[in-house]
């Protein structure tokens, strides 16, 4: 049988990955975009996990809902990326820092 | 019956007459504001009079009703009530008709005033606010009336302001009776604290409970509750009754319209602390330390203010510190625990003393508003009506055989003559010296007045300015809406102690509104004399010191005033130290403006350059924006903009917080 | 061990190795197939679990929309790569490290020892009823509100990402079909009044 320690594990590597992915790729965006969908994976699978451990579904239907805010989410992101990419010619992050102190 | 409907209407017709005026005083004009305000002050005056037979003659019971619940805070009850006993109704009397008087005067005096209505609706305000006072049955109610006749009377010093002494005197009146205020207030909060109702009748029964307890200020310092308390509420008695050293707000309220000062500040408004003490009776009656205090403040007001009337030259000045002297004689009253001798001295006093200030105002529209008693003289042939009605009031002002005052201050002279508490003997010994003081200034300001050469007219006309030819004119008799009420109130000041001394001293008039202890009977000695009734009591009179020290005085003043003024100058020069400080009033002004006045403005401004501009401004405001200024200005370099620094931070909590999670697990 | 748990161990291998090469590959493109590989491992993990209702919607939606328009979005915009990877190896040890202390951090204490099957007892393997039913059930029962919310999100993206990204642009023609039935003849048609053409001279 599989232990839940091992889904964990894995969900925290993941995140991990995704972690070590955004400092690596800190000036495409698109990339740190895909990072926060790993990011939101690892926490899907903890839910889906504890739900099958515990025997509660409600762990899937918080799956459901963030995946429906995630999807949301990179609809918007990824709008917002084209307008950025369409103002300023670049999705280099370095070169955006209008939000300066 | 004594119905809930005729209190009201006692109550509220004044205040219906001075809303009408006061308010609507240009529409109704000047006919419809004294007629207003008289109809409403009338209709009061013949109602008292109605509850006051009805008390004292038909055998009607106290009253003690709830006519309206103000408001309930938690098991605290404010409520406008009505407390009608044999105290009450005297007082009603008093205020109505003393106040009808000074309404019907009013006319005549206030004739050229362009403020007629205005004073027509200020007075009629304070005949309601007085009878709120004197009817309550409740603390509350009483602080209400306090406070409003307080108002009233600021008002009406500062009736003529655009004279800066007016609006100096009405602040300075205003502030010294805060100071009493809040003793007051103190008071009626320790009351509530302690036997938890401000109704007089629940307070009263409890009131015994509070021998014994002892309030704990700090560490081990204990006070007693019912000396406490009496202090307290006794310390608003001296703000509003002008007792050493709360008095001096009341000779400078004669900046104010005569009328007032007859009614405001000689016969009701002055006397609502002795009121107030009298009604408080059975808590004061529990303290001894606290009657001995009354007593030995009211004697140094009476003795100490008399001197003073010596040596004014302004005719309502005199008149005014014969007030303080005389309000001292009734606070003594008090303190002897004759609380009823005091209520009879407050009446007597309440007609004599509006007299004498109604004639005083009298004299004042003959010589054309001039005060000074040096620029008189000779006034008897013009206006003979005030000339007898002013030697009606001094006869009973220095206590005549006979006359309601004699009558009056013999009781507080019996009465203190026979207390045994610490003071007692002080107290008796100014007082007899008082009665030859009294007498000595009320004749030096009826000669100066009345008889002697006629100091007035062409030869001083430069001395006050000549930018009217006022002077010019004789003196004359006043109008008959002045002299009417002088001839009025002279009756009562002449008759009325003959007739109710008797019932008012020894009966049981005010039994069960005036407490006593057992075993005390202030007015005993005098009731042996006073056995075979009214007149006899006068003849004997003449046997005792009291008498013989005012004729002394009396004929003093007779001898230096009409016979040898020119005693009066050396003596001035002989004692001339003397004279200075009495000119000054002991310094009392000067020590109140150096330091109260001054101390506050001292105070003000270190509050405001430390309190406001150190502290508040520059470390609270200023200092918490500064500082937020700072620490943005180096957590700004914090913000680069980047979004990775921001995720790498978030990153680095992240770990921060899942380590702490770890290592505590 | 048993099937499953080399199936697990396979599958969990495949996933990290996939998660790895979607924040590294030098190309977006492919770092976007990686993460459809995530998507796809993570789905077939999630029925592992179970969750098969879950696991299909995975692949619809992200595999099927998301990453369909991440890829959109890649290949439209003419994205110069070369000074997005300026760093990599730069940073490259300290995201490492970071990831590595958050690893042992996060391993410390979700390790064997708190959720060991000791503390939670391995659920049965055969689970009665349709997942996807269950699911229906209490989504339409105890969630219903949150779920209309979750609908009304959904629409707003859609109405944002819309809002976003539409412009007017300058110079296209277009047909105003209003306009078009709107029209009546005199804003068409102009009858314009000209001298008959006869030579002068000829009738007479």
């Amino acid at each position: 049988m599989i232990p839940l320690s091992w889904w964990l594990t894995l969900a925290a590597l993941l995140f991990c990955i995704s972690v070590a992915g955004i400092f690596i790729n800190r000036k495409n965006i698109i990339i740190l975009l895909m990072a926060i969908e790993l990011m939101l994976l690892s926490v899907n699978m903890n839910f889906v996990a504890f739900s099958r451990y515990l025997d509660d579904m409600a762990g899937q239907v918080f799956v459901f809902f963030i995946l429906t805010v995630a999807a949301a989410e990179a609809a918007i992101g990824l709008a917002i990326l084209v307008l950025v990419f369409r103002n300023r010619r670049t999705i280099n992050v370095a070169e955006l820092d209008t939000m300066r102190g | 019956m004594i119905t809930k409907t005729l209190l009201l209407t006692i109550a509220l017709a004044p205040l219906a007459g001075a809303i009408l005026a006061g308010l609507f005083g240009r529409q109704i004009g000047r006919a419809g504001a004294h007629w207003a305000t008289i109809l409403g002050v009338a209709l009061s005056t013949a109602l008292s009079a109605y509850v006051l037979k009805l008390i004292a003659f038909d055998g009607h019971e106290a009253v003690n009703m709830s006519v309206y619940t103000w408001f309930r805070i938690g098991s605290i009850q404010a409520e406008v009530g009505f407390l009608v006993d044999a105290l009450t109704a005297t007082m009603m009397v008093v205020v109505t008709s003393v106040s009808l008087m000074v309404h019907v005067y009013t006319i005549g005096y206030m004739e050229e005033d362009p403020g007629y209505q205005r004073f027509f609706g200020y007075i009629s305000l304070f005949t309601f606010s007085m009878l709120m006072l004197v009817m309550s049955n409740n603390f509350m109610q009483l602080f209400f009336g306090w406070e409003a006749v307080g108002l009233v009377s600021y008002l009406l010093i500062g009736f003529w302001f655009k004279r800066p002494t007016a609006i100096f005197a009405n602040l300075k009146a205003f502030l010294v009776n805060r100071v009493g205020d809040f003793g007051f207030l103190l008071g009626i909060g320790l009351v509530l604290a302690y036997l938890g109702s401000l109704d007089y009748a629940t307070v009263f029964a409890k009131a015994p409970t509070l021998v014994g307890q002892t309030f704990n200020p700090y560490g081990t310092v204990e006070w007693a509750v019912p000396t406490l308390i009496c202090l307290l509420l006794f310390v608003g008695a001296m703000g509003k009754s002008a007792q050493v050293p709360l008095h001096v707000w009341l000779p400078d309220s004669m900046e104010g319209p005569t009328p007032i000062s007859a009614l405001i500040h000689a016969a009701t408004m002055v006397t609502a602390g002795i009121f107030m003490v009298a009604r408080m009776s059975p808590l004061f009656e529990l303290s001894e330390t606290a009657l001995s205090v009354i007593l030995v403040i009211g004697s140094i007001t009476a003795l100490f203010m008399g001197f003073i009337g010596i040596v004014q030259n302004d005719i309502k000045r005199v008149v005014a510190y014969s007030t303080l002297s005389q309000l001292g004689y009734m606070t003594v009253a008090l303190g002897a625990s004759a609380y009823s001798a005091a209520i009879f001295h407050l009446m007597t006093h309440a007609f004599f003393k509006a007299l004498l200030f109604l004639g005083a105002g009298s004299v004042i529209i003959a010589m054309h508003h001039e005060q000074d008693l040096r620029k008189m003289g000779g006034l008897r042939k013009y206006m003979p009506i005030t000339f007898a009605t002013a030697w009606v009031g001094t006869l009973a002002l220095m206590g005549f055989p006979g006359t309601s005052g004699f009558y009056s201050k013999d009781a507080i002279l019996y009465a203190v003559g026979s207390a045994d508490r610490a003071g007692a003997s002080f107290a008796h010994a100014s007082l007899l010296i008082g009665v030859a003081v009294t007498a000595f200034y009320s004749f030096r300001m009826l000669y100066l007045a009345f008889h002697g050469k006629e100091r007035f007219g062409h030869d001083d006309r430069h001395g006050h300015g000549g930018h009217h030819d006022h002077g010019e004119h004789q003196p004359h008799e006043t109008p008959w809406v002045v002299t009417l009420p002088l001839a009025l109130l002279a009756i009562p000041s002449l008759a009325i102690g003959f007739f109710t001394a008797g019932p008012m001293l020894f009966g049981n008039f005010f039994d069960g509104a005036i407490f006593v202890a057992d075993g005390r009977a202030p007015l005993a000695a005098m009731a042996h004399h006073f056995e075979h009734g009214s007149l006899s009591f006068a003849l004997h009179g003449f046997l005792t010191p009291p008498v013989w020290l005012a004729l002394l005085g009396a004929g003093l003043a007779t001898y230096i005033y009409l016979f040898n003024p020119s005693i009066a100058d050396r003596a001035r020069k002989a004692f001339a130290p003397i004279h200075h400080l009495l000119e000054r009033k002991y310094g009392f002004d000067e020590f109140n403006q150096a330091v109260f006045a001054r101390g506050s403005v001292w105070l003000g401004r270190a509050f405001w350059r430390v309190g406001d501009q150190a502290v508040i401004d520059g470390v609270i405001v200023d200092g918490s924006a500064g500082t937020v200024s700072r620490i943005a200005f180096a957590v700004r370099r914090l913000q680069s903009g980047f979004l990775f620094h921001y995720a790498f931070m978030m990153i680095l909590g992240l770990i921060v917080i899942v380590g702490a999670f770890a290592l505590l697990q | 061990m048993n099937y499953e748990s080399y199936l697990f161990l396979a599958l969990a291998t495949l996933l990290v190795i996939a998660a790895g090469a979607v924040v590294t590959l030098r190309n977006p493109v492919h770092a976007a197939m990686s993460l459809v590989l995530t998507f796809f491992t993570s789905a077939m993990l999630w029925i592992l679990l179970r969750a098969e209702f879950l696991g299909i919607t995975l692949v619809l939606v992200y595999v099927g929309a998301v990453m369909v328009l991440f890829l959109f979005v890649v290949m439209m915009l003419d994205i110069n790569v070369v000074p997005l990877r300026e760093g990599f190896a730069r940073y490259l040890p300290v995201g490492l490290l970071v990831a590595g202390i958050m690893a042992a951090q996060m391993v410390a204490v979700l390790g064997g020892h708190h959720f060991g099957l000791e503390r939670y007892t391995a659920p049965p393997a055969v689970i009665e009823g349709s997942n996807t039913a269950a699911l229906g059930q209490l989504l339409y029962t105890g969630y219903v509100y949150p779920f209309e919310i979750a609908a009304v999100i959904l629409l707003v993206a859609i109405v944002a990402a819309i809002a976003l990204t539409h412009r007017r642009r300058e110079g296209v023609k277009l047909q105003d079909p209003g306009k078009q039935t709107m029209v009546r003849k005199a804003d068409r048609l102009r009858v314009v009044k000209m001298p008959s053409d006869t030579r002068e001279g000829h009738g007479a």
